[in-house]
């Protein structure tokens, strides 16, 4: 009796939790296609908002979306070397190197714009454009694809692996190509996919690096929140949860699969 | 080449844009915070200035009660998740780990859209029900990001927990209160204090929700962005930013010394 008691009290916690989550989610889908949100349903679903949106933010989701890709190839050409680098080599140096490029994990992304807007704000060429907007993404999502790659290379035999390699006459060059690249391949997917999903949402560094003229996803629905009808506003939240929940699912596919492989 | 040159080679990109782009942009941030009138007395003004000072303690207090009740909740929620199976549990389980991601600007607007002045609550109790504004806004907002990333945690440790133990603290007579405050809750205690600093670091520097609910709450970020671009005080911003970025850092070191891994994202 008193067992199930806890059982059910464990639910209610589950389900309420869940509301609290979903139920805000639904209402920003629904008044997104609702005529009018504040006479209900009744009167009538319309695709005229989301078409709003889509004129008003069109430029703005497409300028997240190339920011996600530009900081996916950045952070592949930076990380997936790295990542190797500091399997091969693991001592303090790699150690502190890892523990100071994780630093964008912990220190509030407001803190590390602040310091580039300091140092690259005067840059004018540099500080209008939208590389500089990139370096904050890069600069933030860097640590999840290294230590993603690093995570699967720390459980393989690379010397070993590479002995055999370059006992057979491979170059450096090729081994990492290979060998590395392919073993590594869950780690740089699961890294691929967090890297793009948290570029794509990202605000609280792009917020202070970005101009009126690179307004990226998340800085316009900000825009929209402080200025337009709550229709435009749910229908541009909707418009990103389109992109941003498949993202996230595979996301978590991916990094679940690279975790049982390095675990 | 050499095998150890081509490795060095592989660091080389890492090494070039962290030094440029965060190695020197922080150690500017430093300087700056100590360029203003005041020297390097600003730390000092901060302790004495009555503004900031309950602009810290009020961002402690209200992390410390979204730690508190995140853990509580996703506890709960995570023990019976992995101990149950039942039809629909995928779905709950998706349901409350897909906000990991969401950023804290949406947060903000789902919270508006439960508390508003036409939210739901709102629409509920004719219009006297709105609290998205309020220190409550901001608290439901900040659980709202750190319910997924507590319940991740606790559901990993729990699933190595030995269910034996549990078994046998049954078998001589324990209540369920006493098996989870024997034996569970010990379990996972190393897990629950990873888990809460991560949840209390995230919760000190989420930007994102405050900026959209926070207009009147002086949270240390909101201060922060309030000093560089309404008063620009950029020394006394950026003091304001590296006592916060040092904070946040050491907790989440602290997370890492009881668990693995730390998974923080902006709110």
């Amino acid at each position: 009796m008193e067992y199930s008691r806890a059982k059910a009290l464990q639910l209610g916690v589950t389900l309420l939790t869940c509301a609290f989550l979903l139920v805000p989610a639904l209402q920003s889908v629904l008044a997104g296609v609702t005529r009018n949100y504040f006479i209900g349903i009744s009167s009538g679903f319309t695709l005229r908002w989301i078409a709003e949106v889509w004129e008003l933010y069109a430029h703005s989701i497409m300028l997240s979306i190339g920011i996600a890709f530009a900081c996916l190839v950045s952070t592949l050409v930076i990380g997936v070397p790295a990542a190797y680098g500091l399997a091969r080599n693991p001592g303090w140096f790699s150690r502190v190197l890892e523990e100071f490029i994780s630093l964008p994990l912990a220190v509030p992304g407001l803190a590390l714009a602040l310091a580039l807007l300091q140092l690259y704000g005067s840059v004018k060429g540099f500080r209008t454009s939208w590389t500089f907007v990139l370096v904050g993404h890069v600069l933030y999502t860097l640590p999840f694809m290294v230590r993603s790659v690093l995570a699967v290379l720390s459980v393989m035999d690379l010397k070993t692996l590479e002995e055999g390699a370059a006992s057979l006459g491979a170059t450096s060059w090729r081994r990492f190509w290979d060998i590395v690249v392919p073993n590594a391949m869950p780690g740089i997917l699961a890294g691929a996919l967090t890297v793009v999903t948290l570029s794509i949402g990202e605000f609280n560094l792009t917020w202070m690096l970005h101009t009126p003229y690179l307004k990226t996803l998340p800085v316009g629905l900000a825009d929209s929140y402080a200025s337009m009808r709550l229709e435009i506003a749910s229908a541009y939240t909707l418009i990103f949860f389109i992109i941003i929940v498949p993202l996230l699912m595979a996301m978590q596919w991916a990094s679940q699969r690279a975790q049982r492989i390095a675990a | 080449m050499r095998s150890s040159t081509f490795v060095r080679l592989c660091l080389l990109p890492l090494f070039v844009f962290t030094s440029a782009f965060l190695a020197l942009p922080l150690a500017r941030l430093i300087l700056s915070s100590g360029s203003g009138e005041a020297g390097w007395g600003i730390y000092q003004q901060i302790l004495t200035t009555p503004r900031y000072t309950t602009a810290l303690v009020q961002t402690v207090l209200l992390s410390l009660a979204v730690t508190a009740a995140a853990l509580a909740i996703s506890t709960t929620a995570g023990l019976f998740l992995a101990r149950n199976r039942f039809r629909g549990r995928g779905f709950i389980l998706s349901v409350l780990t897909l906000p990991l991601a969401f950023p804290g600007v949406v947060i903000g607007f789902l919270i508006i859209l439960l508390g508003g002045r036409q939210g739901l609550f709102a629409q509920l109790t004719d219009g006297k029900v709105v609290f998205a504004y309020s220190m409550l806004g901001l608290f439901l907002g900040y659980i709202y990001f750190s319910i997924p990333r507590v319940l991740l945690t606790v559901m990993a440790a729990t699933e190595k927990l030995d269910p034996n133990l549990e078994e046998a603290a049954r078998s001589l007579g324990a209540s369920s209160a006493q098996v989870v405050r024997d034996v569970i809750l010990p379990g996972l205690a190393p897990s629950l204090v990873a888990a809460g600093a991560i949840a209390f670091a995230t919760a000190m520097g989420a930007f994102g929700t405050a900026f959209t609910l926070a207009t009147n709450i002086d949270v240390l970020p909101m201060v922060i962005y309030t000093e560089f671009t309404l008063s620009a005080n950029i020394a006394m911003a950026s003091a304001l930013s590296i006592i916060l970025g040092f904070v946040t850092w050491l907790l989440l070191v602290f997370a890492r010394g009881f668990s693995g891994s730390s998974a923080a994202a902006g709110g």
